[in-house]
């Protein structure tokens, strides 16, 4: 069972949510942070990491002893990653996308591929929960590909839980995509709306099937409940707006640590989850 | 003209109200949203739309099933994994790198243009506002974040306005940098907790470290826990951040939210005194190193 926790706006509480769930269930459980950009899962989960692997993706790289510039590479590359002008080849690492199109069309195979640095993997177990994410290098524009090296990690035999990161674009389905389930957080505000209804379309393009949580329920007006109810979304749990909740949050204490209480709602959460994939 | 460009790190700190709010407190400014694939600004500033115009970026691939010999050959090139074995491309998986375009043998794959989004330029009770909506499941919003920062500087030239006040997207990736890049300065709204505080750290290396962009912090919900607004404060005194204020915790940001105001506009309570002291340190300071 794969389970993405994602949304469109953010701070709605994902990793509240993949947290707490990862906390409650008895199963094996395999929490994926996939928000590379800004991970937060161990600060809640606090697992003991072994040492980061480095994660690169190929680029380019010209011998210029055999380069005919011929022009070639810079024809086929639809990034404008590698140039060719008069006698000279320029690569620009951070344009490319890592297609292979280059060393693969060079007729005199003069170019092959290094690696760039994207961000690192960490990973480590706490109680039941084997924990794993990626952290993209700072400076790093493209997180899909490092997205999908901490997917690779995905053992199928464990019952997965996938931090997705804010948004609707090209990093959140790189992280949903292939799940069984997904949870999309809300608020019930103006934003938290219109930003569920993003990530509803493009979880419905995907067609993948989902559940919503709104979080902070009793704020905001009712529009995201009307929405809900017009489009057939079932919402499968509501965490009401609790200073003392934000305040263990900001520590960095999970939610069924200080409210034990939670522990069978998300369980109750999972079961739902269960006979609605029959998975 | 200086444009001033709010990020968080983490998202859900404040942003887009805070970005809202200021577009009360200055008449001479262009107000842009580079949150392109969750934007929200325009639900308190009810933009009138005058000009519209698709965006079209990169390209996707699309076999043509009488063509196709089924060679194989697509498969093998593909990085992506975009090329199921019955030889249909996934949308959504193809990057557009044309590579199986190029080694099709028969020349069976089509590759045209995406229809990625729009962008417009908008008339708001604020002034003039550029903004954008990226396509469901469409890539390339770096490119549609540049361009809508460049029709907003084209139109604050236009019309000689000293600002563009942009609200950026949550991360650290590639709509950040995009909103970041050649920018006058940047505002960090973060939040008092560990979450907030790491994500505020790695965007301001990213701002400060990476880019040199003047960088200024501002803490929301600070009474949330005054223990690591405290840390943060200190963390920008320690690397020479200009810290502008520390917002309180109020329900009025909600309310507002709801019935489509600014704070600015909805209440004269301490968040709306806060934030205007807070624009008006960033302005002066951004006015005395130009």
């Amino acid at each position: 069972m794969i389970i993405s926790i994602a949304s469109g706006k953010g701070g709605t509480g994902k990793t509240t949510v993949a947290v707490n769930l990862a906390l409650s269930l008895e199963n094996r459980v395999q929490y994926l942070d996939c928000d590379v950009e800004e991970p937060n899962g161990h600060i809640f989960i606090k697992p003991k990491f072994q040492s980061p692997i480095t994660v690169g993706t190929p680029i380019p790289q010209v011998d210029k002893s055999k380069c005919t510039y011929c022009g070639k590479c810079g024809e086929i590359c639809q990034y404008n990653a590698i140039i060719v002008i008069k006698n000279n080849v320029l690569v620009f690492p951070e344009l490319c996308h890592s297609c292979a199109g280059c060393w693969l069309v060079c007729p005199e195979h003069a170019i092959s591929p290094i690696n760039r640095e994207l961000g690192v993997i960490e990973q480590g177990n706490k109680g039941g929960v084997e924990f794993i994410h990626g952290k993209l290098r700072i400076g790093e524009a493209m997180s899909p590909p490092l997205i999908r090296k901490v997917k690779s990690k995905i053992d199928s035999t464990k019952i997965v839980l996938i931090d997705a990161p804010p948004g609707t674009s090209c990093p959140v389905i790189e992280s949903v995509k292939k799940s069984d389930f997904v949870l999309l957080v809300t608020e019930p505000t103006p934003f938290g709306l219109n930003d569920l209804k993003l990530a509803v379309e493009m979880v419905r393009s995907l067609k993948l099937n989902l559940g919503v949580i709104i979080n902070r329920s009793d704020v905001g007006n009712d529009d995201v409940r009307v929405y809900c109810a017009e489009e057939h979304i079932p919402i499968l749990m509501e965490i009401k707006n609790d200073r003392k909740i934000a305040e263990a949050y900001s520590r960095g204490t999970p939610l069924v640590v200080f409210y034990p209480e939670y522990r069978v709602k998300f369980q109750e959460l999972y079961r739902e989850i269960e006979r609605r994939t029959g998975l | 003209m200086k444009e001033i460009v709010i990020i968080s790190g983490k998202g859900g700190t404040g942003k887009t109200s805070i970005t809202a709010a200021f577009a009360s407190l200055t008449i001479n400014k262009v107000m842009a949203d580079c949150d392109v694939d969750a934007a929200d600004l325009h639900l308190i500033l009810s933009p009138k739309i005058q000009h519209e115009e698709d965006f079209y970026s990169g390209k996707t691939a699309c076999i043509r099933q009488s063509d196709c010999t089924q060679c194989g050959k697509c498969l093998e090139v593909c990085q992506f994994d975009a090329i199921s074995p019955d030889f249909v491309v996934d949308p959504v998986a193809c990057e557009g790198c044309g590579v199986c375009v190029w080694f099709c043998p028969v020349n069976a794959i089509d590759f045209n243009d995406n229809l990625s989004g729009r962008w417009f330029i908008s008339h708001t009770r604020f002034g003039p506002m550029v903004h954008a909506k990226l396509g469901i499941a469409e890539e390339n919003s770096g490119k549609l974040v540049t361009l809508v920062r460049r029709q907003a500087k084209l139109l604050a030239e236009k019309e000689h306005l000293d600002y563009i006040i942009v609200d950026g997207a949550p991360g650290i990736g590639c709509p950040v940098i995009s909103s970041i890049t050649g920018a006058s300065a940047v505002l960090v709204v973060t939040e008092p907790t560990l979450s907030g505080k790491h994500d505020m750290e790695r965007v301001v290396s990213l701002a400060t470290g990476h880019f040199q962009i003047p960088t200024f912090i501002c803490v929301n919900k600070y009474d949330l826990n005054e223990e690591i607004t405290e840390q943060i404060e200190k963390y920008c005194h320690d690397n020479n951040i200009g810290f502008v204020g520390k917002i309180p915790y109020d329900t009025i940001v909600t309310d507002a939210m709801v019935q489509a105001k600014t704070i600015i506009e909805f209440s004269e309570r301490a968040i709306s005194k806060e934030i205007h002291a807070m624009w008006d340190k960033i302005i002066r300071s951004i006015d005395q190193s130009y």
